[in-house]
């Protein structure tokens, strides 16, 4: 998994509240049985005709926003199935980081593990935020995860919380296995234990 | 916090979490041990492919349980040939998945295939006061016999397999309660929509909800399965539900549910698993079973839902961001703000999905389809949630009255819940459907889905629109 720091980059304003993972990647893309390539399809049924011709006035598909790699969003980001291709076909595209109000659980500790940072801030900030964004290449946003604040192009700064593990983990890009497996005396001694108090599970 | 006194009144997920954790960091951070894993072919080729680049085992094989349900076609042949490439790939993935790492598997030419949380519970997999996943949302059903059931995506499923344990934050404890009695012709699936209409789908964010109340205890395992499916609609972690002699009564017996002793022992520890007097809840939100209508949806969120009284509500009657989701649904979903919901006329019926494709489901519905027809011009699909679902209703001569009425009668799987498989709705196409998601595009590009109970979609099979499916019940009280 690739490290998160720092990154300071266009955003993509994406307004509409409760964008679901059905949005993100529709299912006729989960067939694959990689992780990589999902980018091409991310937000496909808004970003495409069904003639595979670019729908002009997705974000995603304006000149300004085909480098995003921040996406500004309304409440309650990436609700909907658990599946972690949501996160792959962001990060494919180049995403590393969305800002919103709100996130669903799965996908926002999905996010996580595939090196990309979701960030809650309050309505204002993100009001704030999204205006930068629609500014286009012109506002660039920059997302400091060691400090844990995200700064507009008018240089106001918003700080945001986040999970001490899941930030260790972020910025040094730790595999979460290799970290459990550390742990696996403490695993063996809790199946001991278990066979003996819940032995018909 | 988790770790207070035992004195301490404790929920039922506090007392389900504590008996599971591994190790607790400072930060509060746990390993949580998992009981059982269900896997199905979508969401888990990648994590078998990493342990293979790492050279690592599963780690508990018998734990571990594997179904394909969302990519199988559901007609006849399928054992045999996949037509689909991409979906033929993925399902052969899984039987080498299967054979090579040694866990459990019901490949689609067994009769116990089905939705992975139908087959669960079916197969006696999931008991009560168990910590349950799958790389799947809907895992939260499973939370209908007490135990702690959720979704996780692709890289848990590979921690799982690689650990038996998942890396956890406690989430927040909430308490929805539904009071008194149900009225005729409201059903499980009606709760759990009405829930979600009034908390919204981020009500539940951060929490673990707990379902009580009279109207709960009264359902069926069935009902309660239904009820606990949709926790994530509403944002939730997970659902639960406090097993009692209901549960028990289901669980016993099934293959790979305790016998002799240790079901005795299981039983005693089943049945401290309540919410003590006095626990505290970080939310409450309470319904009364009485004021709950037969419901439908009428937008493209589950919490787009309304009674079947009501009308197309307009867009201005929203506040913040919603004002534009809604004029977005409308125009997705080709409605004008005040049609009357039983003015709309639909192209094809649904019944079927791990939230409605129980046995109960199907005799709700057959009930209502009994010696009647579908409406002409009018699809309609029924597909069993498992393999012995379809054989029990075929028994009970459900089979029937749906081939009767003009229904398709397919073999088990996802099918049109998502569209990942030939069942496909065609863009424009209006289903009324018994699965939980009406997401743009979830049961085909362009397909527009209204949410309802099995007995809803019968009725409204029957009359081509969106219906009361109490008008139809009053006809059938006034003519027996
Ligand atoms: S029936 Fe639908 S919701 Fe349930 S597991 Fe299958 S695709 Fe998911």
């Amino acid at each position: 998994m690739d490290k998160f720091t720092t990154l300071t980059g266009v955003a993509a304003p994406m307004p509409l509240v409760n964008i679901d993972t059905d949005m993100i990647i529709p299912k006729q893309f989960l067939k694959t049985i990689q992780r990589s390539g999902l980018g091409k399809n991310l937000f496909d049924e808004m970003r495409y005709n069904p003639d595979g011709s670019e729908i002009p006035d997705f974000v995603l598909n304006q000149p300004a926003y085909r480098q995003a790699q921040i996406i500004v969003a309304g409440d309650n980001f990436g609700c909907g199935s658990s599946r972690e291709h949501a996160p792959w076909a962001l990060l494919d595209f180049g995403i590393r980081c969305v800002i919103s109000t709100s996130f669903a659980d799965i996908f926002y500790n999905n996010c996580f593990k595939n090196g990309i940072l979701p960030v809650v801030l309050p309505p204002e900030a993100v009001a704030a935020l999204m205006e930068d964004a629609r500014n286009g290449a012109n506002a660039r946003i920059t997302v400091d995860l060691e400090n844990q604040t995200v700064t507009g192009s008018d240089g106001r700064s918003h700080a945001f919380e986040v999970d001490p593990f899941k930030k260790h983990c972020l910025l040094n890009g730790l595999d979460d296995i290799g970290l459990t497996l550390e742990k696996v005396s403490a695993i063996d001694s809790y199946e001991t234990h278990a066979a003996q108090s819940r032995p018909w599970v | 916090m988790t770790d207070a006194p035992t004195a301490t009144p404790k929920t039922l997920y506090d007392k389900i979490w504590d008996a599971h954790v591994v190790d607790r960091s400072e930060d509060g951070t746990c390993l949580l041990y998992i009981d059982r894993h269900l896997v199905h072919e979508v969401t888990s080729p990648q994590a078998f492919e990493g342990l293979r680049m790492t050279g690592r085992k599963v780690r508990a094989p018998d734990r571990t349980i594997a179904v394909p349900d969302h990519n199988v076609p559901t007609t006849a042949g399928r054992d045999t040939h996949i037509e689909n490439e991409e979906s033929r790939i993925q399902v052969e993935a899984l039987d080498t998945n299967a054979r090579d790492f040694g866990i459990h598997y019901y490949p689609v030419s067994d009769i116990r295939q089905g939705i992975v949380h139908i087959v669960g519970p079916e197969q006696g997999w999931t008991l009560p006061g168990m910590t349950v996943v799958c790389g799947d949302s809907h895992t939260a059903t499973h939370g209908a016999f007490g135990a702690l059931a959720h979704g996780i995506g692709t890289s848990e499923v590979e921690h799982v397999l690689a650990t038996q344990t998942l890396i956890q934050k406690k989430s927040k404890n909430m308490k929805v309660e539904i009071t008194g009695k149900l009225r005729p012709g409201v059903t499980a699936k009606d709760i759990t929509l009405s829930v979600i209409g009034a908390t919204g789908t981020a009500g539940g964010t951060g929490h673990v909800i707990e379902y009580c109340g009279e109207a709960i205890r009264d359902l069926s395992m069935e009902g309660r399965m239904t009820v606990c499916n949709m926790a994530i609609e509403g944002g939730a972690r997970a659902g639960l539900i406090a097993p009692d002699e209901k549960t028990f009564a289901y669980v016993m017996g099934r293959p790979h549910a305790p016998k002799g002793a240790a079901w005795e022992a299981a039983l005693a520890w089943w049945k401290t698993l309540y919410t003590d007097e006095g626990a505290h809840f970080d939310k409450v939100v309470t319904l009364r079973g009485e004021d709950i209508a037969p419901v439908v949806t009428w937008g493209t969120s589950p919490e787009d839902v309304l009674p079947i009284t009501g009308e197309v509500p307009a867009p201005e009657s929203f506040t913040g961001g919603k004002v534009e989701a809604a004029r977005r649904s409308l125009d997705y979903m080709g409605l004008t703000a005040g049609t009357k919901l039983t003015d709309i006329a639909i192209d094809a019926v649904f019944i079927g999905s791990c939230t409605n494709g129980r046995i109960e489901d199907l005799r709700a519905a057959a009930e209502i389809l009994k010696g009647r027809r579908i409406a002409p011009g009018v699809r309609g699909m029924v597909v069993p949630g498992s393999g012995l679902v379809r054989a029990q209703a075929e028994d009970e001569g459900l089979a029937q009255i749906f081939i009767d009425a003009g229904f398709e009668w397919r073999l088990a799987g996802c099918s049109m819940c998502l569209a990942m498989n030939p069942d496909q709705l065609r863009p424009g196409e209006r289903c009324a459907a018994t699965s939980n998601r009406n997401f743009e595009g979830r049961q085909g590009r362009g397909g527009r889905t209204h949410l309802m109970s099995p007995a809803m979609a019968a009725a409204a099979a029957v009359t081509g629109r969106l219906t009361d499916v109490r008008t139809l019940m009053a006809a059938e009280t006034a003519t027996a």
